[in-house]
């Protein structure tokens, strides 16, 4: 089976272990063998669309020379998989973004599994990720993964498809808008009654969550610590 | 250097080095499903638009209403002139003498039935551009063979250079509240007459 | 940098009127599009071929441009070439006086917004009326319009009624808000204007380099008054409108008006080539407009928003778009389209327009001629200028980063540091630029035990 490298993303590192842990489990279910190179940090997603585009090739270049020998690397992040994908190329010439894989294109396109044997008696709303769903084009693969969840009950979030408004330096520089943003994003994720709010992102659920926890509403989760839920 | 001299040479040098670009993908429909029942979704098209639609040369008077003065063209086929309104041929006449009839009658060079479209390309029985205009209601006589499903088809048959307008319905305006209101500076109302071949 | 985007966003952000104006319109206006664009089972090869088509006519522009105006010329019209706003204001301005006239009718065009032609025109002494409703509306007000196609999508019903009271002379006594008794009272209102005026002025939604044509685009038939009635014509044409050929709209009207206003077709299309004996104006003039276009061919990757069609989609969908209006903006093009094409068609002002996005890409996924705005976003978001506080931070993040060894010192840092505040997990108030987060929203701990001490101990 081929080696597959985890890429856990700089926010995970920092603040979401139980997010990079949780992709190991459901991994490593599945039989597959993962290996964590320690001299990973960030893919410069944060730098090339704040406009920095010296660093960010600083931190590709860097990427490129970690992940470089894996046939395939896995991240729980649509968005870091999408700057990895659509900006490297024109960033250092690589196509190495071609085998970075968010979890849910992995388990579906390349593992060929929906089920993982996952167990979780809560109540969930589901928020699609603007990098992954678009950028990205994963359409509702994490959904997929989620409805196939033994015991889940899925709820709608209306406006799903409208962005949280984090956007990065975005938060920041139009942090007035940005707050508009979120607070409509609370209003919808609290009007569910869900127990749980699901993405496939930890940098768009520390906005959100960051929001509910002022406001009340679910408690945000990335899909993959549901995945390897088994309870 | 002159403001075209000086534009043409900006364009120029922006582009110096860029190479053509790659062959447009035309992979688009330029028909609809060779099934489609054309008139009928013409139909629906204009009825959807809040135009009003009727069936042989005999509806013509139905359509025209109670419109006594009805300017035509001068080259309006004689037998579409039904019923008892007064039929004015256009000489030219002025922009008060439009204003004041009732209805406009004309017949069309091709109609879109996807999105249900009447085009006018100043051909045979269609007048000048004002006369469809100024009046405050028109009706439009469309036969059979001038019905295509779709754009693409459409296009080859009109005039490229003459004066074109194509209509699909009457006049209308989204533009409170985005909420579609018929009936602003063109004809209010739009009547489309069927023709069989 | 600029900071006039966020401090106007926070004022429009205050008007509650506002917003839910702007959210009805914009959803019901999205809801629409999303609507016909689905009829469609070929939009998406539409919109591959629109883009070529676009990025065609940039490669050639300038062939395409003697090519139109040879074939206009032929046609019997007079082509005109201005290099900035003031030179087309001044043609157009001699144009009218030369027609003995002091006054023209409008049909709605971005680009005689962009080079402020009504404002010329008061101030040479000549009157510009506007008679597209949502035009004479914000004329009407002396505002500003604040979105490419329903300028007055700021404003709802009441309010319009109240303008029209307020401010046409002629407005029918008892008016409601109805919006078919408004339409009606713009209709009388304009008629006598339509059929009594001697200069139009126009834009143009397409202009074909094979026939020398000119297309417009529209609903109402204020569009049809104006190219068909007046003796004169002007039109003020961007160099970007160039089409190649006539069978180039099979693709285009198919997406136009399903972009713009939902609707399979408008209810009016106009296309005219030059003068016809008999039929419409007898002078026809036709101002080839360049006014920092051509600056914006010279970027490869920003040359893309030549390729805009004006439907307005981009802005429908925008989130950010829909909670502060055009104003904000500060230019004529608001919205995404905006924030792209303002600071390249003015360089070194409108340098925040770039920043006022989220990146989520709304625009991109419906713009019909799939210009990546986002992408077009990030590299003008190079070109800075970059705030110096900012600059060092992002080094000093990126000097961190790039450096395995540095970066797992300073996660160990944060988490030492953090150790007061994990009990509660999260953060309620930073010191700024922090600040501007916490304004909003809390911020999380990093946690007791990082992924990287439960791999090594696992390892073990
Ligand atoms: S950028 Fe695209 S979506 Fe926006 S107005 Fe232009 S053509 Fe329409």
């Amino acid at each position: 089976m081929s080696r597959i490298g985890l890429f856990i993303t700089c926010v995970n590192d920092a603040l979401y272990p139980q997010t990079p842990k949780a992709v190991v489990a459901v991994l490593e279910r599945l039989g597959y063998e993962v290996d964590f190179p320690r001299a990973q940090t960030c893919c410069g997603q944060m730098h090339a669309n704040s406009g920095y585009r010296g660093d960010a090739t600083r931190l590709a270049e860097s990427f490129e020379r970690v992940f470089g020998s894996y046939d395939a690397v896995v991240t729980p992040s649509g968005s870091c998989a999408a700057m990895a994908r659509d900006q490297y190329p024109g960033l250092i010439g690589s196509d190495i973004g071609e085998r970075v894989y968010e979890l849910s294109e992995f388990l579906l396109d390349r593992a060929g599994v929906d089920d993982v044997g996952a167990r979780f008696p809560h109540t969930v709303t589901y928020h699609p990720t603007c990098h992954g769903t678009r950028a990205l084009g994963l359409g509702d693969k994490p959904l997929r993964l989620l409805r196939a969840v033994d015991g889940i009950e899925l709820v709608e979030l209306p406006e799903a498809d409208q962005c949280c408004g984090f956007g990065g330096t975005f938060a920041l520089k139009n942090a007035d808008v940005s707050s508009a943003m979120l607070e409509d994003k609370c209003r919808n994720a609290a009007g569910t009654g869900a127990e749980y709010l699901a993405a496939a992102d930890n940098s768009c659920l520390t906005h959100i969550g960051g929001g509910i926890s002022r406001s009340g509403g679910p408690k945000p989760i990335h899909y993959a610590e549901i995945l390897a839920s088994t309870a | 250097m002159s403001a075209r001299e000086e534009i043409l040479a900006r364009m120029r040098r922006a582009l110096d080095g860029a190479g053509p670009a790659p062959e447009a993908p035309r992979e688009y429909r330029r028909a609809l499903d060779a099934d489609t029942d054309v008139v009928e979704l013409l139909i629906d098209r204009l009825v959807d638009y809040k135009a009003y639609v009727h069936h042989g040369i005999e509806s013509i008077a139905g359509a025209l209403g109670e419109a006594k003065r009805v300017i035509v063209p001068a080259d309006l086929p004689a037998e579409w002139r039904v019923g008892d309104a007064a039929f004015i041929e256009d000489e030219d006449l002025s922009t008060a003498e439009l204003d004041t009839a009732d209805a406009v009658l004309t017949g069309c060079a091709a109609a879109v039935a996807v999105s249900g479209t009447i085009m006018l390309d100043a051909g045979a029985a269609q007048g000048r551009r004002a006369i469809t205009l100024v009046p405050d209601h028109h009706v439009v006589v469309v036969r059979h063979d001038q019905i295509v499903g779709h754009l693409a088809e459409a296009l080859p048959r009109l005039d490229q250079t003459s004066p074109q307008t194509w209509i699909s319905g009457p006049s209308a305006t989204s533009d409170i509240e985005l909420q579609r209101v018929e009936g602003v500076h063109g004809p209010r109302r739009l009547d489309v007459v069927i023709l069989p071949d | 940098m600029s900071t006039a985007f966020p401090q106007a966003a926070k004022v429009a952000l205050g008007m509650p009127q506002l917003r839910s104006n702007l959210a009805h319109a914009t959803g019901t206006i999205r809801a629409k599009r999303a609507k016909v664009a689905g009829e469609l089972d070929d939009w998406e090869q539409l919109r591959s071929a629109a883009a070529a088509i676009k990025a065609d006519v940039q490669r050639r522009m300038p062939e395409l441009a003697v090519a139109f105006e040879r074939n206009a010329t032929e046609a019997g019209a007079t082509v005109h070439w201005a290099r900035d706003a003031a030179e087309a204001n001044a043609i157009a301005a001699r144009i009218t006086r030369e027609a003995g006239a002091d006054e023209v009718v409008k049909v709605k065009s971005m680009a005689t917004q962009e080079i402020e032609l009504n404002e010329h025109f008061e101030a040479e002494g000549l009157a510009a009326w506007e008679t597209d409703l949502a035009e004479l509306i914000v004329q009407l007000a002396e505002d500003k319009p604040s979105h490419i196609l329903v300028p007055a999508i700021h404003y709802n019903r009441t309010e319009i009624r109240d303008i029209f009271r307020n401010r046409m002379a002629d407005a029918p006594k008892g008016l409601t808000d109805d919006p078919a008794a408004l339409a009606e009272a713009a209709r009388l209102h304009l008629r006598r204007r339509f059929l009594s005026a001697k200069v139009a002025v126009s834009g143009a939604n397409f202009a074909v380099a094979e026939t020398g044509s000119l297309v417009v685009v529209e609903s109402e038939g204020n569009g049809r008054m104006c190219l068909t009635m007046p003796e004169t014509l002007i039109s003020v044409v961007g160099v970007e409108k160039l089409l190649p050929r006539f069978a180039d709209l099979e693709v285009f009207m198919q997406l136009l008006p399903r972009s713009s206003t939902g609707e399979r077709m408008n209810p009016y299309t106009s296309v005219w080539t030059g003068r016809a004996a008999g039929d419409g104006p007898k002078d026809v003039h036709i101002i080839l407009l360049d006014n920092g276009r051509t600056e914006v061919l010279a970027d490869e990757v920003g040359r893309q928003a030549l390729s805009c069609i004006r439907c307005s989609a981009c802005l429908n969908v925008c989130p950010v778009y829909e909670r502060t209006g055009g104003h904000a903006y500060g230019h004529v093009y608001p919205g995404p389209i905006g924030a792209i094409l303002a600071p390249q068609l003015e360089p070194g002002r409108h340098d925040d327009l770039p920043y006022a996005s989220s990146l989520c890409g709304a625009c991109y996924e419906v713009c019909p001629v799939k210009i990546n705005i986002p992408e077009v976003l990030v590299h003008l978001r190079q070109q800075g200028p970059h705030q110096a506080g900012e600059k060092a931070a992002m080094g000093a993040a990126e000097a961190v980063m790039a450096r395995p060894r540095l970066w797992r010192a300073a996660l160990g840092a944060a988490r030492f540091f953090s150790r007061p505040w994990r009990g509660r997990g999260f953060v309620r108030r930073l010191p700024w630029p922090g600040s501007k987060w916490t304004m909003s929203r809390d911020m999380p701990v990093p946690p007791k035990e990082s992924f990287r001490d439960w791999w090594k101990e696992r390892e073990r």
